[in-house]
């Protein structure tokens, strides 16, 4: 390793160590965490890595404080980031809720593990679906991404970034122990290659008092710590201009709609969805490493001559409701497959219903994605 | 063979994840394939059940679970009950015949290495009992060339054990 911040290569490379590289790629400089299996590689690459090229990480005291410091270390204008498991993320989820308030930018990893409370830490799980959109009290929009491989970990770390930063809010990366712990060929490409983003901050100079810093539905300039904006941060609502207002229920609304339309009115250009499912009567909908059991599948499913495609939500907040919408007017049957008991189910079911069949299977073992053949037979089944 | 799927079993300390590692290795950076390497272990880091799973594939890999065997790395006794059902009809068992006992006949070639007593009589460290496995394993399947393999074992095992893993690996290469 050269000590370069993006190591331009063709690896063999764990998913953790990919994600810790895709991070510093898209212009890290500050993480915080506490270890946790199965999430540790990404801290330890990161321990390693950040303070190569100025950067730093800190190990916190616990996860709480871990979330915390990532948040002040994005109001001094750095990006950053946080990775950690299940466990970890029910302890941060408070001071999440404060950085989509306050309209942090952050990047938020979480390595999914069988659960719930400690459960078996090596296994992964897609049990944390639901908690990165609803675990956070009050009602908020969230962007999470769900790779399904090492060299995704890589690619959507770099997307969250860029996304945390254009819309000023943490951002999601669902993975789970097995994507984590996968190993399997990691292309980096040159630094020129890989586009990053960074916030819109106020013009230098500009009145302070003057500063509309927060609830813009187009994303306010982010007025940072350190460059004489003296901004009013606080977990209470506020104004656009950061004030607190406790009293007129109509500032209460604007706070609230502000803050989820700032990620809705953005919808389409955040949403990221593979399809396949061109003629297709019978459509596989999934994410993650499950999708790729479902591609399996449904390439030896037409081989037989059944008209089966697939959908893969890369994105899965904000959920993608018009585009399951959109595919299922021309489908007959919609399965859902995810490796839980149907966490995500519901609300593709509530889009599909009107149009297509939906219905879900669940993994023989949860811990373990589809076996394509088991998903082949479920296929023939609707298929008659 | 388009696609061929291995699981190695053993326990905690005896590398398996490494075995899985190096396959993975040889195969994606030096034979132009495809592989994906997968593992899981309890929380003891040594004497806990550890368990790899490598695909290696000419084509791009989907499902990246192995879900049938062709190739089952039996390191550790309890290996046999808990996987020998899974392999493949007319798949292979690879076991460490010091240490794995209980391998009945089946709908399978058993291929018999006293991997951990070669190892512990002629490197005197039974650690790289696992690459004599690996180095028997390419003997008898060609799964990967013996150049790769020897380069995947550069590249990933540290400087000061290079020597002694390259020894066992090729001791396993000449064991039959």
């Amino acid at each position: 390793m050269n000590g370069k911040r993006v190591q331009t290569g063709r690896y063999f490379m764990m998913g953790n160590v990919a994600c810790a590289e895709g991070a510093l790629a898209a212009g890290c400089e500050f993480s915080a965490g506490y270890p946790i299996t199965p999430a540790t590689e990404v801290a330890n690459r990161l321990a390693e890595r950040l303070p190569q090229v100025g950067g730093a990480f800190f190990q916190m005291e616990d996860e709480i404080s871990a979330i915390a410091a990532v948040v002040g270390a994005s109001w001094a204008g750095k990006k950053s980031m946080t990775v950690t498991s299940g466990p970890g993320i029910s302890l941060m989820l408070e001071n999440i809720g404060f950085a989509i308030g306050v309209e942090t930018p952050c990047v938020i990893v979480n390595v999914q593990r069988g659960a719930p409370t400690t459960g078996m830490p090596t296994v992964g799980v897609q049990g944390d679906m639901v908690q990165a959109k609803r675990g956070s009290h009050g009602d908020y929009e969230i962007i999470a991404l769900c790779p399904s491989s090492p060299q995704e970990m890589f690619d959507h770390t770099v997307i969250a970034f860029n996304y945390a930063e254009r819309y000023r809010t943490p951002v999601f990366i669902l993975s789970d122990a097995f994507v984590g712990h996968m190993r399997e060929e990691v292309v980096i490409p040159e630094p020129e290659k890989i586009k990053t983003e960074y916030r819109k901050i106020p013009e230098p100079g500009t009145d302070p008092q003057k500063i509309k810093g927060f609830l813009d539905e187009d994303v306010a300039p982010m007025p940072i710590f350190g460059r004489g904006f003296k901004a009013h941060v606080t977990s209470s609502c506020h104004d656009e201009y950061g004030k607190r207002n406790l009293i007129d229920i109509s500032a209460l609304d604007n706070f609230i709609r502000k803050l989820s339309n700032k990620i809705l009115k953005h919808k389409e250009e955040i949403t990221l969805i593979e399809r396949d499912y061109e003629g297709a009567e019978i459509v596989l909908v999934s994410y993650g490493a499950v999708a790729r059991a479902a591609a399996m599948a449904a390439a030896q499913g037409r081989k037989e001559g059944i008209p089966v495609g697939t959908l893969r939500l890369i994105t899965v907040w904000p959920f993608p409701g018009e585009e399951i919408e959109k595919m299922a007017r021309g489908a007959k049957h919609v399965i859902v497959l995810e490796n839980n008991l149907g966490q995500i189910y519901p609300y593709i079911k509530a889009e599909a219903a009107h149009d297509a069949e939906v219905s879900f299977l669940p993994p023989r073992l949860v811990g373990e994605i589809q076996d394509p053949e088991d998903i082949l037979r479920k296929i023939r089944e609707v298929s008659k | 063979m388009s696609r061929t799927e291995i699981l190695i079993g053993g326990v905690g300390g005896q590398g398996v994840v490494l075995s899985g590692i190096l396959l993975g290795t040889a195969a994606t950076l030096f034979e132009g394939k495809q592989a994906v390497q997968t593992q899981s272990y309890s929380s003891e880091l040594r004497g806990g059940s550890a368990r790899a799973e490598v695909i290696i594939s000419e084509e791009p890999v989907s499902d990246p679970q192995v879900r049938r065997p062709d190739i089952l790395i039996a390191l550790a006794e309890e290996a046999i009950p808990r996987y020998v059902e899974r392999i493949r009809s007319k798949g292979l068992l690879v076991i460490d015949s010091d240490l794995v006992k209980g391998a009945k006949p089946g709908d399978y070639e058993i291929l018999s290495i006293p991997a951990t007593s070669i190892a512990d009589k002629e490197m005197g460290n039974i650690v790289v009992a696992n690459l004599i496995i690996l180095g028997a394993l390419l003997k008898k399947t060609g799964l990967l060339s013996v150049e790769s393999m020897e380069k995947a074992i550069e590249v990933s095992v540290p400087k000061k054990a290079t020597a002694m893993n390259l020894k066992a690996f090729r001791r396993g290469l000449g064991l039959f």
